[in-house]
C-alpha cells in the first residue's frame, strides 16, 4: 500500500494506492493523524480511486477519522470509483454519514459553494 | 461423472504482514474455478477478515500459527480458517454487526458480517482458551473447467 498525503486549503487529502487491510491501516493511521493535527486541517478527503482492495479495517480507519474531524468541526469526504471498494463501503452503511464524490475537484468546488 | 475436486492446506505465523499473503494464496487456489473478478474479490475480503480476527483477537499480543484449509468440489469452494488462540467468550455477541471487543483499535465490528455477506455460508466454532474455527462456503456461478 502506498499512502500519499497532500493539503489544499483546510483539507487533508489522503490517497491510497494498493491494498488497505489491518496491517496497512496501522501504518496509515499515525501518518494521517500527524498531518491532520500538525497542519491544523479541518476536513479529510479520502481518495480511494487507486485502491484495489479494502476490508473492514479500512472502514474502521475511515470511521475513526470521521470522529476526529467531527470533534474538530470538520467533515470527511470519499472519492471512489472502484467497484470492489464501493461494495464494502456500501454494505458498511458509511454512505449514510459520508458523501461520495467522483473527483477531488468536485468536493473542493462544492465546499467553496457551501 | 467424476467430480472436480482439489485440496490445499496452508500454515503461517500470525503476523499482520501475512494477511495479504493469505488472501492472495486462497484467491489463487480459487482461480481454477474461473471466477469473476467480483467473486475473487469476495473471497479475498472474507479470508482477510477471518485471518485478521485470528491475528488480532485469537493471538492478541502473542504469536501463534494460523491454518487455512480449502477444498474445491465442482463449482463450490470451502475455506476453513483456524487458530489455536484464546477463543471467543461470547460468540453470539461477536457475530452481531458493529460489535467489537476492541473499539480502541478502531475495529469496525464488521468482520463476521462481511464474511456472511460475501460468502454463501458461514459457520463459526470457538472455544475459550482453545481457539476459533471459521468455515465458509462459496458457490461460483461459473462452471468449472472440464478436463
Amino acid at each position: 500500500m502506498r499512502l500519499i498525503l497532500d493539503t489544499i486549503d483546510e483539507n487533508l487529502i489522503v490517497k491510497f494506492k494498493g491494498e488497505l487491510d489491518h496491517h496497512t491501516t496501522e501504518e496509515a493511521r499515525n501518518k494521517i493523524d500527524m498531518w491532520y493535527f500538525e497542519k491544523r486541517k479541518k476536513n479529510i478527503i479520502f481518495d480511494l480511486r487507486e485502491l484495489n482492495f479494502m476490508d473492514s479495517s479500512g472502514i474502521g480507519l475511515i470511521m475513526g477519522r470521521y470522529k476526529t474531524c467531527k470533534e474538530n468541526g470538520g467533515e470527511v469526504f470519499i472519492v471512489s470509483s472502484n467497484s470492489n471498494v464501493e461494495r464494502i463501503l456500501r454494505m458498511s452503511g458509511i454512505y449514510k454519514i459520508i458523501r461520495v464524490y467522483p473527483t477531488v475537484d468536485s468536493i473542493l468546488e462544492n465546499s467553496l459553494e457551501g | 461423472m467424476m467430480k472436480n475436486t482439489n485440496y490445499m492446506k496452508l500454515e503461517f505465523a500470525s503476523k499482520s504482514t501475512n494477511e495479504a499473503f493469505a488472501r492472495v494464496v486462497v484467491a489463487a487456489f480459487a482461480s481454477q474455478l474461473d471466477p469473476t473478478i467480483e467473486e475473487i474479490s469476495d473471497i479475498k475480503t472474507a479470508v482477510s477478515e477471518a485471518v485478521t480476527n485470528s491475528i488480532i483477537h485469537g493471538y492478541e499480543n502473542v504469536e501463534g500459527m494460523v491454518t487455512i484449509e480449502s477444498r474445491i468440489v465442482d463449482n463450490e469452494i470451502e475455506i476453513i480458517i483456524k487458530d489455536d488462540g484464546k477463543g471467543i467468550d461470547d460468540l453470539e455477541k461477536a457475530l452481531e454487526p458493529f460489535y467489537t471487543s476492541k473499539p480502541e483499535l478502531e475495529r469496525s465490528g464488521m468482520g463476521f458480517t462481511v464474511m456472511e455477506t460475501f460468502m454463501d455460508k458461514l459457520e463459526v466454532v470457538s472455544e475459550p482458551g482453545k481457539g476459533t474455527k471459521v468455515r465458509m462456503i462459496k458457490k461460483f456461478k461459473s462452471l468449472p473447467n472440464k478436463e
